[in-house]
């Protein structure tokens, strides 16, 4: 079977030239545009880390990718604070009482779009519930979808990768086929068909959906990345020493090959986040009495010009969750990427 | 160069059956395009098998596919269920969307190849971090805040331009939304172009340009930045797909009556032959757009030649 995809493993570092074709790797979606670059730069990780961790030569104590990358990462500023915010967005998600008291489900009609006042810093919304206690209850559904599609997305992209790059063959040109098939579809068009005919009010379809549309970009990652490391001179002298499929895969290949996975995985958890707030805010994602900042968002809207601190709270509450986690992804992606040191 | 493109075209043949198929089924397997016809009625039921007959939907789902793209390549994409042939729907649609990722892809371009050539070489100093934070911040926040945030400004506020736009939708009214729909990918296009062009200023050819003596000017423009643009082309190329069919947040927040408000329309009522005959329209643009990509690398780089 023709295929001309050039295998991302097998390129130099630097941009080739010589292998058109690159495009193919980039989705045609909606939330396309973060994991585009993050596919983008994730694959300037892939070639460098067969050979990196070694570290620097031998006159200092050889230390592992992973050490070399904590040991900058602690020093990077970008790090620490947004991982400092995410910390925070976690454990407010799971004790959300803990720095707002009120019920986001108990609303007062006769205090409907009304300004801030004391003990209720961001104001009503139109129903007359107090702003504040519902953005700090909104993280919760955000960073569910978000971890859960993110360990969905990541787990089966890179099994399904993984696999299909150690084994190629035929269920190598299989995979790719199908991956372009799901790269052709937009994401939020395919959300909103998708998700339009589902009428359960959990999160778990909007999870899944995130699934069904994001494993393909990290399928891809995790393919390229075993390419490039299945190739290395040790996963061939444990060949020649009699290591099963299973033991060179795991021992020898995987842990030199997930660090793009999980930068990739890293940059779509947030993308994930401002996807699962685009389908609430058209209507198909998260439902009430789900309290979600898509939905508030989207209810906010069209009062923007009456009261615009009901659009602006939970908007900045999830530009800012955004943010940490894009911030995170690109902090670590510094840290694996030795090109860079 | 002809017989490549010929591979390219064979080897999206099973790429367009996958994904058409997929939105196929989904729209006609998950939902009851029937049902949805009647609204929150219940229809009589011979009544509804009449229609189910006459719209194909008593047979099988892949035998519905087969007669659909049978009449799809006849130029048939059926009746919307308002009795309006869908082709009249695209023909009133896609000018608008085409105009509004035409602005779009305009701004991409200027803006963020600008950007980009400029904090690319000056990385890591000021104007570079600035920029790099900036796109960061735009990235993060969603679409729909920065279409409401701006409307809210510019439309409302201060008056500066019309906060929606009328149906004609002449260029001068998709400014903004122009703006809106592009900013995510304006803030790609200024990475990838700043990565890209920091990591050429290095290259011979870039220092054999200034030792012959030639403007800086010059030598930024044609030597640097045509060498440069590989990446961000790549990335315009598949971004066209994605404006098209990812206006529908755009389109809805000024009121744009594209593909993305006639998807959005269809997809709501349940409108099947509407949201498949579009959705099978932007997979065409998009896989010629990736065509055009590859094509396009020839011409920015004489060195690649399709056999």
């Amino acid at each position: 079977m023709p295929e001309p995809e050039p295998e991302p493993g097998r390129r130099p570092p630097a941009y080739d030239p010589l292998q058109p074709g690159k495009g193919e790797a980039i989705a045609p979606t909606g939330q396309g545009g973060p994991m585009d670059l993050a596919l983008d730069e994730a694959e300037s990780l892939e070639k460098p880390l067969g050979d990196a961790p070694t570290g620097p030569g031998p006159q200092e104590k050889a230390r592992s990718l992973w050490s070399d990358a904590w040991h900058q990462l602690r020093r990077n500023p970008v790090f620490i604070i947004s991982s400092l915010m995410i910390l925070f967005l976690v454990i407010i998600a799971i004790w959300p009482q803990l720095i707002a008291s009120g019920d986001p489900l108990q609303c007062d009609l006769s205090k409907s779009q009304q300004g801030s006042s004391p003990g209720h810093p961001f104001g009503y919304d139109t129903q007359g519930c107090d702003v504040y206690t519902r953005t700090v209850y909104g993280a919760r559904a955000s960073i569910t979808v978000g971890v859960c599609a993110t360990l969905g997305a990541a787990l089966l992209g890179s099994v399904l990768g993984g696999l299909a790059g150690f084994f190629g063959g035929w269920g190598d040109s299989l995979l790719s086929r199908v991956a372009d098939i799901f790269f052709g579809i937009p994401v939020v068009l395919g959300g909103l068909v998708f998700l339009s005919v589902v009428t359960s009010t959990t999160v778990w379809p909007v999870v899944g959906f995130i699934v069904l549309l994001g494993w393909p970009q990290i399928a891809r990652i995790g393919r390229g990345s075993v390419i490039t490391a299945k190739q290395n001179d040790y996963v061939q002298a444990a060949r020649a020493l009699g290591a099963g499929n299973g033991r060179m895969l795991l021992r020898h290949v995987a842990p030199n090959a997930v660090a793009p996975v999980i930068v990739v995985a890293t940059i779509a958890l947030g993308t994930y986040i401002a996807l699962e707030a685009t389908l609430s805010f058209l209507g198909v994602g998260l439902r009430p009495p789900t309290v979600s900042w898509g939905i508030d968002i989207s209810n906010a809207a069209p009062q923007i010009r009456n009261a615009p601190h009901m659009l602006l709270w939970p908007a900045g509450a999830l530009s800012l969750t955004v943010l940490a986690f894009i911030m995170l992804g690109d902090a670590v992606r510094d840290a694996l990427d030795p090109k860079l040191r | 160069m002809g017989r490549y493109v010929i591979r390219r075209l064979l080897q999206m043949i099973p790429v367009f059956i996958g994904s058409t198929f997929l939105i196929f089924f989904m729209v006609y397997a998950l939902g009851d395009p029937v049902a949805a016809l009647f609204g929150d009625k219940a229809p009589d039921p011979a009544t509804a098998a009449r229609i189910r007959k006459d719209l194909y939907l008593d047979r099988p789902l892949w035998e519905q596919y087969l007669h659909y793209m049978g009449q799809i390549f006849q130029g048939d994409f059926g009746t919307a269920f308002n009795g309006q042939p869908v082709t009249e729907l695209m023909a009133s649609a896609f000018p608008v969307t085409l105009r509004l990722t035409i602005v779009a892809i305009f701004f991409e371009v200027v803006i963020g190849i600008t950007l980009g050539v400029i904090s690319g070489l000056r990385r890591g100093k000021s104007v570079d971090t600035s920029v790099l934070v900036l796109t960061l911040v735009v990235i993060s926040v969603p679409t729909f805040v920065t279409g409401y945030l701006l409307q809210y400004l510019f439309g409302v506020k201060w008056g500066w331009v019309r906060p929606t736009v009328s149906p004609d939708a002449p260029f001068n009214e998709l400014i903004l939304p122009g703006i809106v729909l592009a900013l995510v990918s304006l803030a790609y296009v200024t990475r990838l172009s700043r990565t890209s062009i920091a990591e050429n200023v290095k290259a011979d050819y870039v220092r054999t340009a200034v030792a012959k003596g030639l403007p800086r000017r010059r030598v930024v423009t044609r030597h640097l930045l045509r060498n440069s643009l590989i990446p961000v082309v790549t990335f315009i190329g598949t971004d066209i797909g994605a404006l098209m069919g990812g206006a529908i947040v755009t389109e809805r927040i000024f009121n744009i009556h594209g593909v993305g408000y006639q998807l959005y329309q269809g997809i709501l009522r349940n409108n099947s032959p509407t949201v498949v005959g579009f959705v099978t329209i932007l997979v065409i643009v998009f896989l010629l757009a990736n065509l055009l990509v590859d094509l396009l690398y020839a011409v920015l780089d004489p060195r690649i030649r399709y056999a």
